[in-house]
């Protein structure tokens, strides 16, 4: 089958691979009809991780076609048309039970690089390196989906393609942010990112009753999509001074939840630092906690800050001072899907959920490389590309 | 969740545990318990009292513990090479290789996985071990 490759920093090309298969009783076999880029990708795609091998396929958000289902399995028969939650999990273990999804202990085929980073392993991700999972990626003709019962959702027949693709992934993520972050009626929500899961993130806050939501950016054409789509006031960070406009707007407290929903940050105008040029290292998209810094400085007394961005090492000059004399609440998850897509499934068939807008550039699987060049460049208002293997 | 009664864990911790020496948390000397945490009650994790196949050919080579987990986790299940040092006989010491606890905390994974999920997950082949079929 073909499948988008990666080769080496910055370098992605469609090759042919081996077809996947069933490896385990509770695996399916799924036929990729959508396939989304994501902000995750992106430290992948410029050689950050040490563990990604050339060959390796990328992708972990998309939707498909059952074509094969493994001894075990019982909600999903050949022919269903489902999507699949992006985080790989058990659904047995203690930590699905508590719906903490994306830190399954059995999520994972190899865990020892995430044991060594992070100090326990962490549930699985297709398109991710073998050495943090093990599971080939969605850019692909086929892919193969382990615990299928648990991981994969059929989607309802109302709701396209093109919508529910998100459900996999930005969705989740985006309420994942509100609903952690604790949204409640009447508060003001600030949300830093204007991508995809920004943009999701704003419409959940509003959809659990926020009575402000305010979207950050410094990309024009990410502001007007998140002020047509979501309802959200914006701010472009490079016009304005943001914890003045913030303060003003939530009455000089502070919004009540802060959201960082940046993914992985491009720099923003930020010049490079003395060892961003020492190492050359600001040629990709950085590990920085700019917007975090500022959700922390900006949240009012007592709130909650929630870290949605793709942070997967170390971060310096973080406002831990701030975090405990203004008495916050710090959360951060990979996204948990498997505990929000049927509701969010739902929502989109009952249209209060509306996520095709994303998808800013629909492409065949074989221009996958120019769509990556796109989305990380964030060049032509890509938000998302979305591959379409069959097409 | 579905819990053992304590005169049936006492006669399985009697069973199971012949070559228990100290309790993890009282052990001065190298060779540390690895330790991991089943969500399952005791019966299940070793159902009669045996080893579970992934530990299966370490019998002999290794010691075992477990003990329910607080807060209705399921059970801890602990290992370490016998005698609590890192050198190990025959095949045992073959399988180890140079690293026992890493070895004995990737089995007792695989010891949890079977019991939590009925199966051990396995990785994709790489494409390298595979040749692709052109299409």
């Amino acid at each position: 089958m073909r499948a988008l490759c990666w080769e080496g920093a910055n370098s992605l090309a469609v090759r042919q691979v081996p077809d996947p298969e069933l490896r385990n009783a509770h695996d399916m076999i799924v036929r990729v009809r959508r396939s989304a880029t994501c902000g995750a990708d992106l430290p992948l795609l410029a050689g950050r991780s040490p563990f990604l091998a050339a060959g390796d396929v990328l992708g972990h958000e998309f939707l498909g076609e059952v074509t094969e289902v493994g001894p075990q399995v019982r909600r999903h028969r050949v022919g269903d048309r489902v999507v699949v939650c992006a985080a790989v999990a058990c659904g047995s273990c203690w930590y699905c039970r508590q719906g903490l999804y994306s830190c399954c202990d059995n999520g994972g085929a190899s865990t020892a690089a995430a044991e060594a980073a992070w100090g326990q392993p962490t549930g699985g991700c297709y398109g991710h390196p073998r050495a943090t999972g093990g599971f080939a990626g969605s850019h692909a003709e086929y892919v193969r989906v382990p615990y299928a019962d648990v991981g994969a959702f059929t989607v309802p027949e109302t709701v396209s393609d093109d919508r529910a693709v998100f459900a996999s992934d930005a969705a989740p993520a985006g309420w994942m942010g509100a609903e952690l972050g604790e949204v409640g009626p009447g508060d003001v929500v600030a949300v830093w990112g204007a991508g995809a899961v920004g943009q999701l993130t704003a419409q959940a806050a509003t959809l659990l009753g926020a009575d402000r939501v305010i979207v950050i950016d410094r990309h024009p054409d990410r502001l007007r999509m998140a002020e047509a789509h979501t309802g959200a006031e914006t701010l472009n960070f490079e016009l304005t001074d943001v914890p003045a406009e913030l303060r003003e707007r939530s009455g000089g407290r502070g919004p009540d939840v802060c959201v960082e929903a940046v993914g992985a940050a491009d720099g923003g105008g930020r010049p490079a630092s003395l060892a961003e040029r020492f190492t050359g290292r600001r040629d990709g998209p950085v590990e920085d906690p700019l917007a975090v810094r500022e959700a922390v400085h900006a949240c009012r007394k007592g709130g909650t800050v929630f870290v949605s961005g793709t942070f997967t090492g170390f971060v310096d000059t973080f406002p831990l001072g701030a975090v405990m004399n203004k008495g916050l609440t710090l959360r951060s998850a990979r996204q948990h899907g498997q505990r929000w897509i049927p509701m969010l499934l739902d929502r989109m068939a009952r249209d209060e959920l509306r996520t095709e807008h994303l998808a800013t550039h629909r492409l065949p699987l074989d221009q996958g490389p120019a769509g990556y060049a796109l989305f990380r460049d964030r060049a032509d208002g890509c938000v998302r590309a979305v591959f379409t293997p069959e097409g | 969740m579905v819990r053992m009664g304590r005169q049936a864990l006492a006669a399985l911790r009697t069973l199971v545990v012949p070559r228990r020496r100290s309790r993890p948390d009282a052990d001065p000397r190298p060779g540390r318990w690895q330790v991991v945490t089943v969500d399952r009650p005791a019966a299940e994790v070793l159902p009669g009292g045996r080893w579970p196949e992934p530990l299966r050919p370490l019998d002999g080579a290794v010691e075992l513990w477990l003990r329910p987990a607080p807060g209705g986790r399921g059970t801890e299940l602990a290992a370490r090479p016998l005698g609590g040092v890192a050198t190990l006989p025959g095949m045992a010491a073959h399988l180890v290789g140079d690293d026992p606890g890493l070895f004995l905390r990737d089995t007792l994974r695989r010891v949890k996985q079977l019991v939590e999920t009925g199966e051990v997950l396995r990785a994709d082949r790489s494409p390298m071990d595979r040749p692709a079929v052109p299409g």
